[in-house]
């Protein structure tokens, strides 16, 4: 049963296992460092559909649909699904899973949705109220354009501090299976909003929340920066990585040397001309489904705390002038179970 | 140590790069300028085929506007752009791609809803305020006109 540790953070005492992962990612972040280590890369972006918006279900179908098959288990048993995605009523998950016919919980977190989504997961089988629990979410740079920014053909430049919506999409199953990458806590982090108010600056929007909530789940579990091989941050690019270890050393905590953030790991920052980074709930969730979790399951890493980070605005918001909220989940998760 | 915001937009400020302008600016006017020399030639040859002078201009206007909606259609226009900056905003080629790229991503929903409803989305503005510009200019040539 899970103990509450603090307002934020949860300690799951019998540690749940990430069972099975899954990521499928778009052409562009095929070609990029972590490439070979997806479990399919999509040249085609369309993903054969006729709109974005089904290419984006469709992604997160196969990719839950793969995960689901790694575990081998069939959707029917998956007793909860938690899942969410960037667009307007999230219709990518619902359009996409409303064929599998598993007890859905829908989420919205922004970009931090990979994170939400496994805590959430993760709280309910350390209680014992499901057997096999689902989470996933994913990002399609044509859908997110679309509905955030300009049509795809519209010729703009983007800002040096801009990143770059991931095509790509994460899922993972989580049971009792008593086998690495383990989930040992969570920490739900709040709101936060110090006022930034470029749409192109995402990083700097978030990168108050990454710092609460890692440095909430420090306090909370007594843990150093030292007690990770990896701080892992989702998607706050070059720009939200700066401030967030700026930030931190402000309160003499130190993670410059083993943080990492999923927006710098998934493209060439030099050659894939991405500016600030990856973004988008598929950035985080493809590469810890496709990299990180790997690396944890054969030891290579021990521990990482996976902190998704969210930026909670919508067009409107921006238009009406309003400065951009943050949100940042933190989930600690380990090679060994205790 | 709690940052304030004002402390927090100053470290904002600091961490973020500004735009390369010392590459946007030339660029800008190189491509933009290549656009002009291009929108000069159609003329000079619409001429030189028999149209008058008056109506060449007109011409080359309406090939240039063909010629970023097609390549808008190709994608490519945004690739050009992407480094032309406002040397492909300003000119007429930059008007045509703001009306054809709507087109394309709105036609998903609907020839009413989608592609007639949002086909301005973006050149809209440009028209309301260009043709409320033309009005005030209108009025201030017809005020000096009396004096």
């Amino acid at each position: 049963m899970s103990l509450r540790l603090s307002q934020n953070t949860i300690i799951l005492n019998t540690s749940p296992s990430i069972a099975s992962y899954a990521s499928i990612v778009g052409k562009k972040e095929g070609e990029g460092p972590l490439g070979k280590h997806f479990d399919f890369v999509n040249d085609d972006n369309t993903f054969g559909e006729s709109t974005w918006e089904k290419s984006e279900s469709r992604l997160q179908k196969d990719t839950v649909s793969k995960a689901i098959s790694k575990a081998n288990l069939v959707p029917a048993d998956i007793d909860f699904i938690f899942a969410g995605d960037l667009l307007n009523q999230c219709v990518g998950t619902t359009f996409g899973l409303r064929e599998l016919e598993i007890p859905f919980i829908g989420l919205y977190g922004a970009c931090s949705t990979m994170a939400e989504s496994i805590a959430m997961a993760g709280i309910f089988i350390d209680n014992d109220v499901a057997i096999n629990a689902a989470a996933v979410t994913s990002s399609h740079f044509c859908s997110a354009e679309k509905q955030f920014r300009f049509p795809l053909e519209y010729g703009g430049q983007r800002t040096p501090t801009s990143q770059w919506t991931a095509t790509a999409s994460g899922a993972v199953v989580i049971n009792k299976k008593n086998a690495p990458p383990f989930i040992r806590a969570v920490t739900i982090g709040k709101i936060m909003d110090l006022g930034v108010v470029d749409v192109n600056n995402m990083g700097a929007a978030m990168a108050p929340a990454a710092h609460y909530t890692i440095g909430k789940h420090l306090a909370d579990t007594g843990k150093s920066p030292d007690d990770f091989d990896l701080i892992l941050t989702g998607d706050l690019g070059l720009v939200g990585s700066d401030l967030l270890i700026d930030l931190l050393n402000r309160d003499g905590t130190d993670i410059s040397e083993n943080h990492n953030d999923c927006g710098l790991m998934l493209y060439d920052l030099d050659e894939q001309d991405v500016h600030a980074g990856g973004s988008g709930c598929g950035c985080s969730a493809s590469v810890l489904c496709g990299y990180i979790l790997d690396q944890i399951r054969d030891g290579i890493l021990s521990d990482v705390l996976f902190v998704a980070t969210g930026a909670l605005m919508s067009p409107t918001t921006v238009e009406q002038g309003e400065s951009i909220p943050g949100i940042a989940h933190a989930i600690h998760i380990s090679g060994k179970s205790e | 140590m709690a940052v304030d915001k004002i402390e927090y937009d100053k470290m904002m400020k600091k961490a973020s790069p500004n735009s390369k302008a010392y590459i946007n600016i030339p660029l800008a006017f190189i491509i933009g300028g290549l656009i002009c020399v291009l929108g000069q030639f159609l003329m000079t040859s619409y001429e030189k085929l028999g149209i008058s002078t008056y109506f060449s201009g007109t011409v080359a206007s309406i090939t240039l506007i063909f010629l970023s909606a097609l390549l808008t259609g190709l994608n490519l226009y945004d690739n050009i752009a992407k480094h032309g900056g406002a040397g492909t905003l300003v000119p007429i080629t930059g008007f045509a791609n703001a009306v054809v790229a709507p087109a394309l991503e709105f036609k998903a929903e609907g020839l009413i809803l989608g592609l007639g409803a949002k086909l301005f989305t973006i050149a809209g503005p440009v028209i309301v305020y260009g043709v409320t510009a033309s009005v005030i200019y209108g009025i201030i040539i017809y005020i000096f006109k009396l004096v």
